[in-house]
């Protein structure tokens, strides 16, 4: 058993948070710079500028890189030894929405979805759990901005659908975002499981860095749509061009029998997220 | 093309063309899902609004608070697509333009043919970045909706890109 203390959980969740929010993702940055270097057109060119200048100004200034500090999403890995003693899921969730206030973040979070009647607030964040080997918690956060969540799609496929299909649907759901969601994008593709697993598997293909290659066959794979997509030209904020995404990422699951899953998450060039270990 | 308009009129926004950068100097009002919503339905109710809407010019955007010694936090635009069901009337009302992120649908472009606006969009997901350019911000009503309440900005050279203009010509195929 190994005892963490909750004051330390709490410093590091409120520290994530505010970073997240504040530092554009390497990965992300790197993929925009060498996106300048390919896009020719003028018009992008000049919005592929201001989203790298954008970055510096929120880094320097501590001021958030997107006014849409998202719905906060978090991974949590909990090690079966560790021992807190108190709920940790409470912990990460007020953590995070003290950071939110502390850090001049915004409170997108409206409490009644339906008859929306009360002041934005920052809670709750929503934490998926897993339970894992040893005695560490490792917590990422993706704080998941709603411009590009509302162009999530799923689709139930047959368990006899080609990949020709998946990625026609992939394809599709890019052009259905079309300039909306802030591209140039980063998608998350999660294949298998069940419906709602195949969405969260989307999710946090997010999380995995954009450069880090996948296994060969997944690559090719991500390569293709890579392609196919670049070819829709929706460009930098729409303004057409050679690059509408900057990566994807696809994870796969075991699923049943008589069924294919295939979730597509779509995130905007102001992918944040990060991870502490403790 | 690129230039700092500081009137913006009908005149200025007949000759913008789909794809005109320029540079804005003046008022923005920043209205967002619920503003909108709550203009309407006094519209609707036929009471008096809170604020004239002719010749404003409306900006889709919810801010994050302000850093100490800041104007306001970052302010980039809002997907404009959720207001199309509300523009057309707000456009009526005498507003002169809009500024957001993305397509709008064909209603939306008639509207901005027929009453002559225009429909830009501003540097997405660039809240940092367009921060700068605000130099003061007022509360004008709505409080109770936090970041969606509407706010008058003080903009300056705040960039623009001619998405819609008066002609229906749009930067989206
Ligand atoms: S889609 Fe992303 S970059 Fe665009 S406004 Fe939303 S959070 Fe910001």
């Amino acid at each position: 058993m190994r005892k963490v203390s909750v004051k330390i959980i709490e410093d590091k969740v409120k520290s994530l948070s505010i970073k997240v929010n504040t530092h554009l993702r390497p990965d992300v940055l790197s993929a925009l710079k060498k996106a300048l270097r390919l896009e020719t057109k003028t018009l992008a060119r000049k919005a592929l500028n201001a989203i790298i200048k954008n970055a510096e100004i929120a880094q320097e200034k501590s001021i958030a890189i997107c006014q849409d500090t998202g719905l906060p999403v978090v991974f949590l890995e909990l090690g079966a030894e560790v021992y807190i003693g108190q709920n940790i899921t409470e912990i990460i969730i007020n953590s995070v929405a003290q950071a939110y206030r502390q850090g001049c973040l915004r409170a997108s979070l409206q409490r009644d979805p339906i008859l929306r009647q009360y002041k934005p607030e920052y809670k709750p964040a929503i934490v998926h759990t897993d339970i894992v080997n040893g005695g560490k918690i490792k917590i990422s956060l993706l704080p998941k901005g709603f411009g590009s969540e509302n162009k999530a799609q799923v689709k139930m496929f047959n368990p006899t659908s080609s990949w020709d299909e998946i990625s026609d649907f992939i394809v599709q759901s890019v052009a259905l975002a079309g300039a909306s969601a802030c591209p140039p994008y980063i998608i998350g593709i999660g294949i298998g499981g069940t419906q709602d697993f195949a969405c969260l598997l989307a999710k946090k293909a997010l999380l995995l860095p954009i450069d880090k290659k996948s296994n060969a066959k997944i690559a090719a794979m991500e390569t293709n749509l890579l392609q196919r997509i670049n070819k829709l030209k929706i460009g930098a904020m729409g303004l057409g061009g050679k690059i509408t995404c900057l990566g994807i990422k696809i994870l796969t699951h075991p699923t049943h029998i008589a069924g294919l899953p295939a979730a597509v998450n779509i995130s905007c060039h102001a992918l944040r997220s990060g991870s502490v270990v403790i | 093309m690129e230039k700092v308009i500081r009137h913006l009129t009908k005149d200025v926004i007949k000759v913008l063309k789909a794809g005109d950068f320029i540079l804005f100097s003046g008022i923005l009002y920043t209205a967002r899902d619920q503003a909108h919503k709550k203009l309407l339905d006094l519209i609707k109710a036929k009471k008096p609004l809170p604020f004239d809407l002719k010749d404003k010019v409306i900006y889709y955007c919810g801010p994050t608070p302000a850093l100490h010694g800041q104007v306001v936090g970052a302010c980039g635009p809002t997907t404009s697509s959720r207001m199309d069901s509300f523009t057309p009337q707000l456009l009526s009302k005498g507003i002169l333009a809009m500024i957001g992120k993305g397509q709008r649908c064909a209603e939306v472009i008639a509207a901005i043919k027929k009453y002559q606006a225009v429909y830009f969009s501003t540097y997405a997901g660039c809240g940092a970045l367009l921060s700068q350019c605000v130099k003061s911000k007022k509360l004008i009503c709505f409080a109770e909706l936090g970041t969606e309440a509407v706010f008058a900005f003080e903009v300056e050279k705040f960039p623009l890109i001619t998405a819609i203009d008066a002609q229906g010509g749009t930067i989206y195929e």
